[in-house]
């Protein structure tokens, strides 16, 4: 099948659906790659790369639509402009779209694709499991635009972000407050963090926290109780109680904050209200607040979105093309989804691609099949994170439990010691004297025995017991003695058992030696 | 002839030799000396007892001690370490084998002549030497079949075990009563034989009765039986050495054995009564949803390349497929990246106490970079990635999250907290504890199929 990357159209869409490293893998599978000559100009990919890794450039879009089987996309087709840019009017039916659609925001585009028979794969659809995540374009094109945001947050703020003690004196380090640990939130969290800023997250998710603090970040925790966490690891709307502790919390941040990044959605909804225009003045002057939800109507009161406004001093930066921003890394990236697509549709590596509706993962991403709209999916089954039991307070009784069982245990060996020395005692007020000087050899023997053991170091417990294979061979001690008795009988049983202690006396001590020399430190 | 005194001078300097080769293993750098102390006791101690007493005839006696030794020495020359646990296995059992012999022949031996109190604790040293003897020698048979891949390592779960194990108790009581009550030697064989015929059954049963993930406890706890056995012919014999000695082994097989539980969290006396691995959980553990990755040796590549720290845990898996030498070049090979690579060993990987250890320092690996459990587990979460080869429940989360599961308690590795844990494995089947792993599930759990050796040997051709 040839596969077609056309120039996306989309005004200020610098990325190109394929990456040259990405066209080797497409062809690897079996595919044919045509790609319209300049499409990866604007993401710093030539013409040239693309030849080298195996793609024939075409240069007109209207060929690379007539031509294709599979056409590779940015964004979704647009229908309108002139003739020559209406990309919606060049698909042919028949052929499979793979782009971005946003089919929760537009059905109409869906309706159309179904009515030309097109069929469509959103990228953008991708379902949220485990399996699922090497082609999920939204966590990939999320961890750039969240380290994007970092980018642009450091150029609209007039500081460094790393804390110096210099000859002309000593800088703060800025203070950064990452609002969603999202994909992207993390990724700007990362970003932030190497640039040498204090950063702090909040999501409403308390299970992210852990994730937060090991990039680095501070999580701020909210005095409330109540679970954020929605259908397939996104975000919830929450109460009314608690969304005014958080704006608290917000207000107290802005006041000591120089960047805020925030990153909250909620799928399939406007982005929530966060960051109230009174909260942003609370900021001093020079602040940066970048909002990655400016697409979805901002987090921010001030946000316009695709701009940059400044209010009373502070920077409010608003651009929905943040990836695009990133062009080379974010069609890398897209490119490499693609490729992890294709390898799903085309499992026989024959260049051929199988709409195979059982699967979770293709059923989820095909939003557009034999004229029909296959959106939205079946609600997709549980993911493995597992939701955190509500924590179990230790309470009182459980502590006084677990106190019942040291005081057992403790009482349990005084008991043992007194059972031992009464045992010993018993011994010693029936036994002769002879049993007694040997059991007092026995006894201290264990004793050292224990001391010594305990000091073995983990490492050499085989060769502890081999060892001890070969030493309690010294029953040949006893077999040897034996072997001088009277009676042809015991010295029958004597000799096989100096035989069998002789296997244990020279092949102990023989494999102890062998393991021990194997033992060598690096030199 | 040697007299007396001298005698007991070579058993204690004998003594204190083979307590300085034990203490000897506390470092790697003193072990080789310690064992030249063990080899130079007993030495020292055939010679003095060879000397001291009067063999019928020497040659027999030399000509025993070397078949016997040239067999034992060819078996330690020739075994695989993977195979280690089997050895060990089979020299128990020879113990507890000459342990009964010994005891046999020192009821028989007209020589001895006891009487009243003393005869009564001589036959009660017999008997119990026999009995020790005994039940060691089956046992550990039958966990050398188990081990070998004779036996199924299944656990056997006779109906009644646990009555089936009382009744021979009480009868071996009872028998013992009847064989110390006993005035003529003639009487006092039949209780004699009968009892062990019994041990032969009780330890046969026990240890068929314990499941393959058990083994390091029973291999251990066979350890302490032979030095109780030996310790009890000393006894029986009145020698002073045989009890020293005995009672080192005895003593160093119970702490192992009490190690090994304690890092299963399991109780001495569960391990002992067995059906481990065969028995569902008492509560309703939750079930595991969600899909393992698979990740193939290309991507495996990718991600070690990228990776600044690893640590690598290795399990039975990777003794059975002989992948010890591959992970060992693998190691060497990141190394010489810059690469930090580590092993993290938990007490109970593999089927005895310091299995491990022993495969990866036949393939060459610095001791100095193997660590323990406790060692390694704070620094799991500043790991880029860690390799699991061939382990399952030494990993298992579900026994911190999962309180009905049966493995709870237990103290695993936790590498889900490193960055990525890339997971070599034959299938997705459960370990020995027949406990699914919620590991395999994780959101930065990597699954790579097939055979250990082959997939870390493609992993190294890629590097």
């Amino acid at each position: 099948m040839i596969i077609g990357v056309p120039t996306e159209r989309a005004p200020e869409e610098k990325r190109v659906a394929l990456s040259p490293s990405s066209v080797a893998g497409a062809i690897k599978l079996g595919f044919k790659v045509n790609i319209q000559a300049g499409a990866g100009i604007d993401a710093g990919f030539s013409d040239r790369e693309y030849e080298e890794h195996g793609a024939e450039v075409i240069s007109s879009a209207h060929q690379i639509y007539q031509t294709s089987d599979v056409l590779l996309k940015i964004r979704p087709p647009l229908s309108q402009g002139t003739e020559n840019e209406d990309e919606f009017s060049l698909l042919r039916p028949g052929q499979t779209l793979i782009s971005l659609i946003g089919p929760g925001q537009n059905p109409d585009l869906l309706n159309a694709l179904a009515k030309k028979g097109i069929t469509a794969l959103a990228m953008d659809a991708v379902p949220r499991i485990s399996r699922a995540q090497k082609l999920d374009t939204l966590s990939s094109m999320a961890n750039v635009a969240g380290y994007r945001a970092v980018v642009e947050a450091a150029t609209h703020f007039g500081r460094f972000f790393t804390g110096q003690v210099t000859a002309a004196g000593k800088v703060p380090p800025a203070k950064v407050l990452v609002i969603g640990a999202g994909v992207a939130g993390l990724a700007a969290i990362g970003a932030a963090t190497a640039m040498g800023a204090v950063v702090r997250a909040f999501d409403t998710r308390p299970e992210v926290k852990e994730q937060v603090e090991s990039m680095g970040a501070e999580f701020l925790m909210l005095d409330f109780e109540e679970e954020g966490s929605g259908e397939g690891g996104y975000a919830k709307v929450m109460s009314e109680a608690f969304i005014a502790a958080e704006m608290k919390l917000f207000e107290e941040q802005a006041r000591d904050v120089d960047i805020i990044i925030t990153t909250a959605l909620i799928p399939g909804k406007p982005a929530p209200k966060l960051i109230l225009a009174d909260t942003a003045r609370l900021m001093r002057p020079g602040s940066v607040v970048v909002d990655l939800a400016a697409e979805q109507g901002g987090n921010c009161e001030l946000t316009r979105p695709g701009e940059v406004v400044t209010e009373d001093g502070i920077t409010v930066i608003g651009f929905t093309d943040l990836t695009s921003r990133m062009a080379a890394q974010s069609s890398q990236l897209y490119g490499n989804n693609v490729v992890h697509l294709l390898t799903e549709l085309c499992p026989e590596k024959n260049g051929e691609i199988t709409i195979n509706l059982e699967d979770e993962v293709i059923r989820g991403l095909t939003v557009v099949h034999v004229n029909e709209v296959l959106w939205p999916p079946p609600a997709p089954r549980l993911s493995a994170t597992p939701t955190p039991a509500p924590a179990q307070p230790v309470g009182a009784g459980q502590a006084k439990q677990e106190e019942r069982k040291k005081s057992g245990s403790a009482l349990g060996s005084v008991l043992a010691l007194a059972v031992v020395l009464g045992l010993i005692l018993g011994v010693g007020a029936f036994a002769p004297k002879s049993f007694m000087g040997h059991f007092t050899v026995f006894v201290l023997s264990v004793f050292v025995g224990w001391q010594v053991i305990w000091n073995v170091t983990p490492a050499l417990h085989t060769p502890l017991m081999s060892v001890t294979n070969a030493i309690s061979g010294i029953i040949v001690v006893g077999a040897l003695v034996q072997m001088s008795s009277g009676s042809g009988v015991v010295v029958a049983l004597a000799a096989v058992a100096l035989f069998v202690a002789s296997i244990n006396i020279f092949g102990g001590f023989w494999v102890t030696q062998r393991m021990l020399r194997m033992f060598r430190k690096d030199s | 002839m040697m007299a007396q005194g001298l005698t007991s001078a070579v058993y204690i300097a004998a003594s204190i030799l083979f307590i300085l080769s034990l203490g000897g293993l506390s470092h790697q750098e003193s072990a080789r000396r310690g064992n030249l102390f063990g080899i130079a006791g007993m030495a020292i101690a055939i010679f003095a007892t060879l000397l001291a007493s009067t063999p019928t005839s020497y040659a027999l006696v030399l000509g025993v001690m070397a078949v016997g030794g040239a067999a034992g020495s060819t078996l330690a020359a020739r075994v695989e370490m993977t195979a280690m646990p089997q050895l060990v296995a089979i020299l128990h059992s020879f113990v507890g084998l000459a342990a009964v012999l010994v005891g046999f022949g020192s009821f028989l031996d007209p020589a001895a002549e006891f009487e009243g109190a003393e005869k009564v604790v001589h036959d009660i040293e017999i008997f119990l030497g026999v009995l020790i003897g005994a039940v060691t020698f089956t046992g550990s048979v039958a966990a050398f079949g188990k081990l070998q891949g004779i036996l199924h390592s299944r656990p056997l779960m006779l109906p009644g075990r646990h009555l089936i194990n009382l009744a021979i108790g009480l009868g071996c009581i009872w028998l013992g009563v009847l064989f110390v009550g006993s005035d003529s030697a003639g009487s006092a064989l039949w209780p004699l034989l009968i009892m062990t015929g019994l041990a032969f059954i009780f330890g046969l049963h026990m240890v068929l009765a314990i499941g393959g993930a058990d083994m390091p406890v029973v291999i251990s706890m066979l350890n302490s039986y032979s030095g109780w056995a030996a310790a009890a012919t000393g006894f029986m014999l009145a020698n002073d050495l045989l009890i020293v000695t005995g009672a080192l082994v005895g003593s160093s097989g119970a702490i192992l054995s009490y190690i090994m539980c304690r890092a299963m969290n399991r109780r001495f006396l569960s391990v002992i009564l067995g059906g481990f691995g065969g028995e569902t959980s008492t509560g309703e553990s939750s079930a595991i949803e969600g899909e393992a990755v698979a990740v193939s040796v290309d991507e495996t590549v990718q991600l070690l390349s990228e990776a600044k720290s690893v640590v690598i845990v290795p399990g039975y898996g990777m003794a059975v497929a002989h992948a010890q030498h591959p992970v060992s070049e693998l190691v060497k090979v990141l190394k010489e990246r810059g690469v930090e690579t580590r092993f993290a060993i938990h007490p109970v990987a593999g089927r005895m106490p310091g299995h491990m250890n022993v495969l990866l320092a036949e393939a060459r690996v610095p001791y100095d970079v193997v660590l323990e459990m406790d060692e390694i587990n704070s620094d799991l979460p500043d790991t880029d990635i860690v390799l699991v080869i061939g382990a399952n429940d030494i990993v298992n989360p579900a026994a911190q999250d999962e309180p009905n599961s049966p493995i709870a308690g237990m103290p695993v590795l936790e590498v889900w907290k490193a960055e990525t844990t890339i997971i070599l494995k034959r299938s997705m089947a459960t370990g020995y504890a027949g406990v699914d792993n919620p590991l395999f599930y994780r959101e930065n759990s990597r699954m790579l199929f097939g055979d250990a050796k082959e997939s870390i040997s493609a992993v190294l051709a890629a590097l």
